[in-house]
C-alpha cells in the first residue's frame, strides 16, 4: 500500500497550472471568435463579391432577410419557398409590422441573392416587396479585399 | 515548515481530472463549431413604388443615367450600354460616370442628385448587377472609398424568361 501511494503522489507532481491557463485562454478565444449573429448565413448561397460592400455597422431596424438560391427558390426563415409564393410571407411580415405600430417602409429587406441567380428573379422579389409597402432594400454582397 | 507542507499536500489532493475533461470538451466544441465567416456588406437601395416616385417632379431633378445590361444565352454579360452608347467594361462605365457627374461628391452635388437606372435582362446573372452597382456607386482610392452615385433603382422586371 505504501508503494501505491508513492506512485500516486508522483503522478500529481506534474504542474497542471500552465496547461489549464492555456486551455482557458483557448476557450475564451474560440468563444469570442464564434458569433451567433451570422446565423443567417447559408451554405446554399454564394454571394457576389464587391470591393464597396462595406461591412454592416450596427443592427438594422426590423430586418427581413430573403435569400435567393441559384435554383430560383427563396430561403426565408429556414424554409425554401418559391419566388411566386413569397408574397404571402411578406404579407405576414407586414401584419406583424403594423401590429407593432410601424409602417412597412421602416423595415429593411436584406436580399442575399446568389451571384449565379437570375436578375429577373431578384427584381421580382423587389417588386413583390414594393407591392407590400417595403421600400428599403439592402443588396448584400461579400466584401472583397481588393483586386 | 511541517504545517506548510501539509497545506501543500491538501492543494494537490484536489482531483483535476473532471475539470480538465470538461475544459477539453468545451475547447473541442468551440473549435469544431468555429466557422470562418467572410465579411459581408450591403448596398442600401431605397426603392418606393414607381408611381409614388413619379408623382414628385422636381425642377432640380437630373435625368437618370440609364445603364443597360444585356445577357447572353447562358446568363453571362453580353454588353453594357450607358444612355444608349455601348461600353466595353465596368471600368469604362465608372470612368464615364465620373466624367458625367464630376469628382465632387459632397452634399447637394451632381453626384448626389443623379440617379442610376439599371435595366437588366431577366436571365442575367445577378453577380453582374452587383458589379455594375459597384462601378457606379464608388471607387477605392488609396484604401479609401470614394462614393459616387447613391441612388440606384431598377427598371420594372421584364415579363417572360424561364
Amino acid at each position: 500500500m505504501g508503494r501505491k501511494k508513492e506512485s500516486e503522489v508522483s503522478s500529481t507532481d506534474i504542474d497542471m497550472t500552465p496547461m489549464i491557463d492555456m486551455t482557458f485562454q483557448l476557450i475564451t478565444f474560440f468563444m469570442f471568435v464564434m458569433n451567433f449573429s451570422e446565423a443567417e448565413q447559408d451554405d446554399r448561397i454564394q454571394l457576389p463579391s464587391s470591393q464597396l460592400a462595406k461591412p454592416v455597422e450596427g443592427a438594422m431596424e426590423s430586418p427581413i432577410t430573403l435569400q435567393l438560391t441559384n435554383k430560383g427558390s427563396i430561403v426565408y426563415a429556414g424554409e425554401e419557398v418559391a419566388v411566386a409564393d413569397i408574397g404571402a410571407y411578406l404579407e405576414r411580415e407586414k401584419t406583424v409590422m403594423l401590429e407593432s405600430g410601424k409602417e412597412p417602409n421602416a423595415a429593411t429587406v436584406i436580399v442575399r441573392a446568389d451571384g449565379r441567380s437570375k436578375t429577373g428573379e431578384v427584381q421580382k422579389i423587389i417588386q413583390t416587396c414594393q407591392e407590400k409597402g417595403f421600400e428599403r432594400f439592402a443588396l448584400r454582397a461579400q466584401y472583397d479585399e481588393g483586386q | 515548515m511541517a504545517r506548510r507542507e501539509s497545506k501543500l499536500a491538501d492543494k494537490i489532493a484536489i482531483d483535476m481530472t473532471p475539470m480538465i475533461d470538461v475544459v477539453f470538451q468545451l475547447m473541442s466544441f468551440f473549435m469544431c463549431t468555429l466557422k470562418v465567416v467572410t465579411p459581408e456588406g450591403d448596398f442600401n437601395v431605397r426603392m418606393p413604388m414607381a408611381a409614388a416616385a413619379a408623382a414628385a417632379p422636381d425642377d432640380q431633378q437630373v435625368p437618370p443615367v440609364r445603364v443597360k445590361l444585356s445577357a447572353g444565352a447562358d446568363g453571362s454579360l453580353a454588353s453594357i450600354a450607358m444612355n444608349g452608347s455601348a461600353i466595353a467594361d465596368f471600368e469604362e462605365l465608372r470612368r464615364k460616370v465620373i466624367s458625367l457627374v464630376g469628382a465632387d461628391t459632397g452634399p447637394n452635388s451632381l453626384a448626389e442628385k443623379t440617379e442610376v437606372e439599371l435595366d437588366c435582362d431577366y436571365s442575367l446573372k445577378y453577380a453582374n448587377v452587383v458589379r455594375a452597382i459597384t462601378a457606379v456607386s464608388g471607387k477605392v482610392q488609396g484604401g479609401q472609398i470614394v462614393e459616387l452615385i447613391k441612388k440606384i433603382k431598377f427598371t420594372p422586371p421584364k415579363k417572360g424568361g424561364s
